[in-house]
C-alpha cells in the first residue's frame, strides 16, 4: 500500500515537472513563461517531496519537507512577480500577453479622457 | 521490480529529461528574464531529483540540501531583478 501511494505521487509529480519543462521550451512569451515556471514545477515538486515523507514515515523527515513544500509556496509567487515585474519595466519583448495589456491601458486611457 | 528500481529507471530518467530541456530554453533564451527563469526552474527541478534520490538511497540527510537549494535560487531570483531593474534605471 505504502509502495502504490509512493509509485502514484512521485510519478505525477515527474511528469508535473515534465510538462513545466515542456512548457518553458514552447511558450511563446516570456511571462508565460514564469507562469508555467510558478504552477506547474511547484506542484510537480510538492509530489515528488510527499512521496518522499510517505517513504521514510518519520516525524523528523515529514517536518522537513512539509517545512520545504511550504517555503517554495511562499517563494514561488514571489519571485515570480518580481521577475515579471522586472520584464514589464524593462520593456521586454512584446509578446501577445503584453500587447493585450497596452490595449487595455489605452482603453482606460481613452475612457478617462 | 521494486520500487527503488522503478523510480531509478523511470522517474529519474524523466526528471533529467525535462532538466535537459529547461536547459536548452537557458542556452536559448531570448532574453536575460527568460535566462534567470531557466534558472529558477533547474533548481525547482533540482529539489526534486534529490528527493526522489534520498528514497532510492534511503538517506534523509539529503532533504537538507534540499530546502538550502530552495533557499539559494529564490534569494537568486530576488537579486537578479533588483539588479536588472536598477540596471534599467541607470541607463
Amino acid at each position: 500500500m505504502t509502495d502504490f501511494f509512493i509509485i502514484l505521487l512521485s510519478t505525477s509529480g515527474a511528469l508535473f515537472s515534465l510538462l513545466a519543462a515542456i512548457g518553458i521550451i514552447r511558450m511563446p512569451d516570456t511571462y508565460l513563461r514564469i507562469s508555467v515556471n510558478t504552477k506547474a514545477a511547484t506542484l510537480g515538486v510538492g509530489l515528488m517531496l510527499a512521496s518522499a515523507a510517505v517513504f521514510f514515515q518519520d516525524f523528523a523527515v515529514t517536518t522537513r519537507v512539509q517545512a520545504i513544500i511550504i517555503f517554495v509556496l511562499l517563494t514561488a509567487p514571489v519571485g515570480a512577480h518580481l521577475i515579471g515585474r522586472t520584464s514589464y519595466f524593462t520593456g521586454n519583448g512584446y509578446g501577445k500577453a503584453q500587447l493585450l495589456m497596452i490595449l487595455k491601458e489605452n482603453t482606460i486611457s481613452n475612457l478617462m479622457n | 521490480m521494486s520500487t527503488q528500481d522503478y523510480l531509478q529507471y523511470v522517474i529519474i530518467p524523466i526528471l533529467v529529461l525535462s532538466e535537459f530541456m529547461v536547459f536548452i530554453r537557458f542556452l536559448k533564451g531570448p532574453s536575460v528574464i527568460d535566462r534567470v527563469v531557466a534558472l529558477d526552474l533547474v533548481v525547482t527541478i533540482g529539489i526534486g531529483i534529490i528527493s526522489i534520490y534520498s528514497i532510492i538511497t534511503e538517506t534523509s540527510n539529503f532533504l537538507d540540501i534540499a530546502m538550502i537549494l530552495a533557499l539559494i535560487a529564490f534569494l537568486g531570483t530576488v537579486a537578479f531583478s533588483y539588479y536588472l531593474e536598477k540596471r534599467n534605471k541607470n541607463d
